[in-house]
C-alpha cells in the first residue's frame, strides 16, 4: 500500500513539477516526504529564483536513509528526522554544515525548538528544522466512550492499560509499524527514562506491549490515516499530522466518523524533520536558497494550512488559518508542550535489540 | 570459421551474461558480508570479518526465518503445482485453436501492475471487502470473516502471483506427449486414472521440477506478498534482511544473510541437478 501511494504521488509530483522546465540550467533536487509540502510555494521559488526543482518523495525514513547510505545520491536537499535518521547520517559525515551566511531566515527559527532538536544535532550545525510534531493517539470519542465510558481518552492508558484495550478492540485498534516511535514513550508511560537501552527497561516495555498485544487489529503507519478516516479502527497510536489529516478525511467523508489527535497527558515524544544537505549534493547553493526561501514566516504558513504540522518559525502562526492557528492539536498549549520530550542517538546493539523486541511483539510470541 | 570458434561465440555469450549479472553482484555482496560495519557513507569497510557469518549461525532468530521461508515457498509451490497440473492439462488437451487464447489468459495478468494486484487482493480480502460482503449478503456470515492479513491471505497472494511459472513449463512437457502412448494405455486395459499415473504423469516430471523451481526460488525471498497480505507474525527472510539493512543499518550482516539464502536454495538443488544429470 505504502509502494503504491509513493509511485501515485511520485508520479502525480513529477507531471505537476516537470512544466516549467524551460533553458534554465540551475537545478535544484528534492527528496521530501509525500504531502509534505504546499505545492504552490515550489512554483513560487522556481518564479522567484529561476531555479527548476526537480522534486521527489519518499514515504519512510528507511527509503531516505537507504539512498542517502550508498553515497551519490544526486539530492540538494532532504528532509530527515531528527532520530534515528538525521542523526546517523550526520554523524557518518551525510551532511554538508549549513552556511549561516546564506541562510539569513534561520534567526526566524523558534530557539526553544532549536535547543530541543540539540540532543540530535549540536549547535543545529547540520539542519534546519522544518516541520514538526508528536506522537500520540488518535481517537474516535464517540466509538471508545460507547465501550468504554470510564476510559480517560487524554491517557495513554487508553491503550496501554489493558482493562481498556480489552474493550476498545471491539472497535480497533491500530498500532504503528516502528519501534523507535513506539518504545520511547511506552518507556516514558512506565516512569523509565525515553532514551533508556537498559536491557530490563526493554524486557518491561516488552512484557507491557505483550498484555495488550491481543487487542491490536494491524500495525500500519501510513494506513492509520485511512483506517481511522474510514472507521475500521477507533484507537490509533501515530503521528499528530497523520490522526489530524484523518480527522479531515473523516468530516470530509460525513459518514458520522470523527477522529481527534490526542498528546498523551503522560508526555508526548517530539520529533522534527530538518532541511539538510548532502555533503555530495551537486546544487548546495541553491540548496541553501531553497531553505532561506521556506523559512520565510509567510511561506511556512502556507505550508502549515496544507498539510496541518507546526512549524519552527513563530512568526508564521499570525498568518495561519484560524482554523488551523487556534486547533490544540496542531498548536498544543504551553502547559502541554512542557510535558513533551525528545530523544537521542541509540547505539547499533540496542537497535537490533529493539527491532527484534518488536518483532516478537508483532508476532505476539 | 571453424566449429570451435563457432561453439566459443555462441558460448561467450551466456557466459558473459552470468558474469555480469550473477557473479558479479554476488562478489559485491560477499565482499560487504566480510567487511565490517561503521558509521559512514557507505556504512561499512572492507575487512576479511567472519563475525557476520558467526552471529548467524550463533542466533537462532535467523535459521528460523529461513526454514520458515522455505516452508512458505515449499507450501506455495506446492499449491500452484496442485492449480496449475490440472490447467496445464487441460489446456494441453484442448482442441488445437483453443491453446493459444488459453494461454493468453494465464498470461494475461502480467499486463497489469504486480502491486496493482496485490493491490486488488486487499480490497477482495478485508473486513469490509467483496468476499466478506458476499458471504454477508447471503446470510451465511454475521460477522465479517478475517482474511487480511493472515497467513491464508500470504498464500493466497503468492500462489496466485506464481501460478503462470507453474503452468507454463507444465504446459510445454504435456502438449508434446505423444497421444498415442495414452491410447497405447487404453488398448492394453488401462483405466484413464491408471494410464494418467503410469504414464502421463512420470512423463511430465521435468516440467513439474521446472515450475516447482520457477516458483519454489522467487518465492523463499518474496519480500512485497507478505509485508501487504500477510499477518504481523510472519517473519519471512525478506522481511529480516530488510530490517538488518534499514532498520540496523547493518549492511554487512544483511549482505551475509544474502549469501547464506543463496547458498541454502542453490546448494540443494545443484546438488539435484548432478544427481539427475548422472546416469
Amino acid at each position: 500500500m505504502l509502494l503504491r501511494r509513493l509511485m501515485l504521488l511520485g508520479a502525480c509530483l513529477g507531471a505537476l513539477f516537470a512544466a516549467p522546465a524551460s533553458a534554465q540550467d540551475r537545478v535544484l533536487n528534492v527528496f521530501n516526504w509525500n504531502d509534505y509540502i504546499d505545492p504552490y510555494m515550489v512554483q513560487r521559488f522556481t518564479r522567484e529564483t529561476g531555479i527548476r526543482v526537480r522534486y521527489d518523495v519518499f514515504d519512510s525514513l528507511e527509503t531516505l536513509e537507504g539512498r542517502l547510505s550508498a553515497g551519490r545520491s544526486g539530492f540538494d536537499i532532504v528532509v530527515p528526522t531528527n532520530e534515528p535518521t538525521f542523526s546517523r547520517l550526520a554523524r557518518a559525515g551525510g551532511f554538508r554544515p549549513l552556511d549561516r551566511n546564506l541562510i539569513p531566515n534561520l534567526r526566524n527559527l523558534d530557539p526553544v525548538l532549536q535547543r530541543q532538536i540539540a540532543s540530535s544535532d549540536p549547535d543545529n550545525r547540520f539542519g534546519a528544522l522544518y516541520l514538526w510534531g508528536t506522537i500520540g493517539l488518535g481517537v474516535n470519542p464517540d466509538r471508545i466512550r460507547a465501550l468504554a465510558p470510564d476510559a480517560p481518552l487524554d491517557s495513554l492508558a487508553l491503550l496501554m492499560d489493558p482493562t481498556h484495550a480489552r474493550r476498545i478492540a471491539r472497535c480497533g485498534i491500530t498500532m504503528m509499524d516502528s519501534a523507535i516511535d513506539v518504545i520511547p514513550t511506552v518507556l516514558r508511560y512506565l516512569g523509565r527514562d525515553p532514551n533508556s537501552t537498559a536491557e530490563a527497561d526493554l524486557r518491561d516495555v516488552e512484557r507491557a506491549l505483550m498484555a495488550i498485544r491481543p487487542f491490536i487489529r494491524n500495525f500500519s503507519t501510513g494506513g492509520a490515516i485511512e483506517a481511522m478516516a474510514a472507521g475500521q479502527s477507533c484507537l490509533a497510536f501515530g503521528y499528530s499530522g497523520d490522526m489530524i489529516q484523518a480527522g479531515l478525511r473523516a468530516r470530509e467523508a460525513n459518514r458520522g466518523v470523527t477522529v481527534r489527535y490526542v498528546a498523551p497527558r503522560e508526555g508526548a515524544q517530539l520529533w522534527f524533520d530538518l532541511l539538510a544537505i548532502p555533503a555530495d549534493a551537486p546544487n548546495p547553493e541553491a540548496a541553501h536558497a531553497f531553505i532561506n526561501f521556506l523559512l520565510q514566516p509567510d511561506v511556512m504558513a502556507s505550508i502549515t494550512n496544507h498539510v496541518r504540522y507546526p512549524n519552527g518559525v513563530p512568526a508564521s502562526r499570525a498568518l495561519v488559518d484560524p482554523e488551523v492557528a487556534n486547533d490544540p492539536a496542531v498548536f498544543p498549549p504551553d502547559e502541554l508542550k512542557a510535558s513533551f520530550f525528545t530523544i537521542g542517538p541509540v547505539p547499533q546493539a540496542a537497535e537490533r535489540a529493539r527491532s527484534r523486541m518488536w518483532a516478537r511483539f508483532k508476532a505476539g510470541r | 570459421m571453424t566449429a570451435a570458434t563457432r561453439r566459443a561465440l555462441v558460448l561467450a555469450l551466456p557466459v558473459a551474461w552470468m558474469l555480469l549479472f550473477f557473479a558479479a553482484p554476488f562478489a559485491i555482496v560477499l565482499a560487504i558480508a566480510f567487511a565490517e560495519s561503521v558509521e559512514g557513507i557507505p556504512p561499512f569497510a572492507l575487512a576479511l570479518n567472519p563475525a557476520n557469518f558467526a552471529l548467524l549461525l550463533e542466533d537462532p532468530f535467523y535459521a528460523e526465518a529461513v526454514l520458515r521461508s522455505l516452508r512458505v515457498a515449499a507450501v506455495s509451490a506446492t499449491l500452484c503445482l496442485l492449480i496449475g497440473y490440472p490447467m496445464a492439462l487441460a489446456i494441453a488437451r484442448a482442441p488445437e485453436r483453443w491453446r493459444e487464447p488459453l494461454l493468453l489468459a494465464v498470461i494475461l495478468p502480467f499486463w497489469a501492475s504486480f502491486l496493482l494486484r496485490i493491490t486488488a487482493w486487499i480490497g477482495l480480502l478485508q473486513d469490509d471487502g467483496w468476499i466478506n460482503g458476499a458471504l454477508i449478503g447471503l446470510g451465511l456470515l454475521s460477522e465479517p470473516l478475517k482474511l487480511l492479513y493472515t497467513d491464508l491471505a500470504m498464500y493466497v497472494g503468492i500462489t496466485y502471483c506464481y501460478l503462470p511459472f507453474m503452468v507454463l513449463p507444465l504446459y510445454a512437457t504435456l502438449v508434446k506427449q505423444d497421444p498415442a502412448l495414452l491410447e497405447a494405455a487404453e488398448d492394453l486395459g488401462a483405466r484413464p486414472w491408471r494410464a494418467f499415473l503410469t504414464v502421463t504423469l512420470p512423463l511430465s516430471l521435468p516440467g513439474v521440477v521446472a515450475g516447482f523451481l520457477l516458483v519454489f526460488i522467487p518465492a523463499v525471498g518474496e519480500f512485497v506478498i507478505p509485508e501487504l497480505l500477510g499477518g504481523p507474525g510472519a517473519q519471512l527472510i525478506g522481511r529480516v534482511l530488510w530490517t538488518e539493512f534499514f532498520q540496523n543499518r547493518d549492511w554487512p550482516l544483511a549482505a551475509a544473510l544474502a549469501v547464506v539464502l543463496l547458498l541454502a536454495v542453490v546448494l540443494p538443488i545443484a546438488l539435484f541437478q548432478n544427481r539427475a544429470a548422472k546416469p
